[in-house]
């Protein structure tokens, strides 16, 4: 058997504009972390270009991309990637620790704020393998809030979590959002990409639907409909 | 600067997780340095208790002892020929003005009894001179005089040793008679105590009479074992030496082509001899304990390496949340200067401890000094830094999504 040449993703062409929610779906397998990874500064295309506020990342040096990553850019990660044997806050505050300009009162106090706003403000001490899935996919989100990024790139960030904790993280995204910061998020669920304000369905390294939606679902709404008592099925 | 403090509470956590395993990491720097320090202060106190026993032996000294005999070319041990006799130490006193004292000494190994006490020891047999030139004191009578030498009197001093196992600590020896292989000998003077020289032997373990006593009643030789003198200053050593060694060849009517048939040995040659066997020693020493520091050096580059690859995953999520590729390396660097120097640290008060218990226990003379202190954490530092340098480069290579991807 000789190499197979794979193009994880092939011919893509798309302009994210900002303040912009945009889901991103397709099949497993289909380019779509390939996709999350090169617009959040891990990983360069073999051939291409990308730009990001106007700069051509695949011109800039390593620092200058992990100044990137460090100060306007957001990851979460399809599988969670936070350290073990670290604290859920000090797993939050990582990403300030490579930022000198700030203080180390100010980097527990915005680690705190970032854990609380995931709802895992009793859980500041807590070590990974004391927490459950969902808790520390939460605790990667908080990761990902406490620079106050431009963008955040969220692979599956519901992927495991239960329906009412997912409308949470969605109604979070949403506020963000509403803020000004840009949201590429990647789900598998048609009914979480209806929080978002557009679509584009990879399919076999390529974009095969990329569209507005016209209609946006409000997280906080949808909470507060959600049945507060779960009958037991089965 | 805020940047480096990070980088030393990032590295100062991860070595806090695996305390165990930076233990054990820091326990071959440990070692390391310990044996340095132990070892030098080992060497270095036994030079100084070399030093300081030959300087006992009277700053000026100067002593001569029988040379080899040649057998047909062959050398026979020094000190087998009978080339010395009383008269040369008299020629010394009359002839050699830049020697101030001078005494042919002879000794023997002697059974003695006192009372219902007996005990084993050696008998020297020295002009009053001796007294002077080895820096002996007597702390109780007096010492024996001319008249006592002419007449070859049955007087001696003891020394402290002797006194103790002849008349323990409370009888006064003064006055008493002993039986020196069976003659009879009147102590009048007992010696100051002088403890053990650097050969561990008892110098308060003699018993002193006069030269024509000894030589007369105890051996029947007109030869000599040594003579000692010394002269009148130290700076005039060297030319006391020549002036004696002139005259002795003179007396023994030795031709010009014919090699001396004595020794003479000043206290600064003895002194040369010893300090330059123990500066071997200490170089020996120090080199077998720098080994191990380098074992040590070389077990952090290993802890290092296999901490890089463990921790491949942890690197790949500290370089996606904006790490740069400098501070990954400054991280690594940080972590193995730091284990080397707590290493150094603790190493030297491990190594200071047990010089003291070596003092101690085993008795041996040791001195730490500040040198070795700084050279061997000067060098545990630089190990950290050499052995740390390559494996933190490799973990500042990494591309941060194959670290992520690293199972
Ligand atoms: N390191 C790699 N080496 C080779 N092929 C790879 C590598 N990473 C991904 N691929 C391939 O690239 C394609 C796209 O992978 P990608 O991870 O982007 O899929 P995905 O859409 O995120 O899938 P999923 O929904 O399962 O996460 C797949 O065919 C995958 O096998
Ligand atoms: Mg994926």
């Amino acid at each position: 058997m000789g190499d197979v040449e794979l193009r994880a993703l092939d011919g893509v062409t798309i302009d994210i504009s900002k303040g912009d929610f945009v889901a991103v779906m397709g099949a497993s397998g289909s380019g779509k972390s390939t996709f999350m990874n090169i617009i959040g500064c891990l990983d360069k295309p073999t051939s291409g270009e990308y730009f990001i506020e106007n700069e051509n990342a695949l011109h800039l040096t390593e620092n200058a991309l992990a100044e990137l990553r460090n100060k306007k850019i957001g990851f979460i990660f399809q599988s969670f990637n936070i350290l073990t044997r670290t604290t859920a806050i000090e797993n939050v505050e990582l990403p300030l620790l490579y930022d000198h300009r700030v203080s180390s009162k100010e980097r527990r106090q915005r680690a705190f704020e970032a854990l609380k706003s995931v709802g895992l403000e009793h859980k500041v001490n807590s070590l990974p393998n004391q927490l459950s899935g969902g808790q520390q996919q939460r605790v990667a989100i908080a990761r990902a809030l406490v620079n106050n990024p431009l963008i955040i790139m969220a692979d599956e960030p519901t992927g495991n979590l239960d329906s009412k904790t997912s409308i949470e993280i969605m109604q979070l995204f949403q506020e963000l959002n509403k803020k000004g910061i840009t949201i590429v998020m990647v789900t598998h669920e048609t009914d979480i990409a209806g929080f978002a304000l557009s679509t584009i369905v990879f399919k076999d390294g390529k974009i095969i639907l990329n569209e507005k939606l016209d209609h946006q679902k409000d997280a906080e709404a949808e909470l507060r409909n959600y049945p507060t008592t779960t009958k037991t099925i089965g | 600067m805020m940047r480096m403090l990070n980088l030393i509470k990032i590295a100062y956590r991860s070595l806090n997780r695996n305390k165990f395993r930076s233990f054990l990491t820091m326990l071959g720097i440990i070692i390391g340095v310990a044996s340095v320090i132990a070892m030098l202060a080992i060497g270095q106190g036994s030079k100084k208790n070399i030093q300081d026993s030959v300087e006992s032996l009277g700053s000026n000294t100067i002593i001569l002892i029988p040379g080899a005999i040649s057998q047909g070319g062959v050398h026979l041990e020094a000190g087998s020929s009978n080339s010395l006799k009383r008269q040369d130490a008299d020629a010394i006193m009359a002839r050699c003005q830049l020697v101030q004292y001078v005494s042919p000494v002879v000794y023997k190994g002697a059974q003695v009894v006192a009372g219902s006490q007996n005990w084993r020891t050696v008998v020297y047999g020295v002009l009053n001179d001796y007294f002077n030139i080895r820096n002996l004191a007597i702390i109780d009578g007096i010492s024996f005089s001319t008249m006592d030498e002419r007449a070859a009197a049955k007087v001696c001093v003891i020394g402290q040793t002797v006194r103790t196992k002849l008349f323990g600590v409370y009888e006064n020896p003064l006055g008493q008679v002993i039986r020196i292989n069976t003659i009879p000998f009147k102590i009048i003077g007992v010696l100051d105590k002088k403890g053990q020289n650097s050969f561990g032997q008892d110098q308060d373990d003699v018993i002193i009479a006069p030269f024509s006593t000894v030589q007369k009643r105890m051996l029947s030789t007109t030869n000599v074992n040594n003579i000692m003198a010394s002269a009148i200053s130290q700076e005039l050593i060297v030319d006391a030496t020549d002036e004696i060694t002139r005259l002795i060849r003179e007396r023994h009517k030795l031709a010009p082509f014919e090699e001396d048939d004595f020794i003479v040995r000043s206290q600064q040659d003895i002194a040369n001899i010893f300090g330059a066997v123990s500066k071997v020693l200490t170089i020996l020493l120090a080199s077998i304990a720098s080994i191990s520091l380098l074992v040590g050096g070389i077990g952090i580059m290993n802890i290092m390496l296999v901490s890089v690859t463990e921790r491949t995953r942890e690197i790949g999520i500290r370089l996606a949340v904006g790490a740069k590729s400098r501070d990954i390396l400054f991280q690594f660097m940080i972590e193995s200067v730091f284990m080397s120097f707590m290493g150094g640290l603790l190493g030297i008060s491990v190594g200071i401890l047990v010089s003291v218990l070596v003092a101690k226990v085993g008795g041996w003379p040791v001195d730490v000094t500040l040198f070795s202190v700084v050279l061997s954490f000067g060098f545990s530092s630089f190990v950290g830094l050499f052995f740390g340098w390559y494996p933190a480069r490799k973990a500042s290579k990494l591309n941060p999504i194959e670290a992520l991807r690293y199972e």
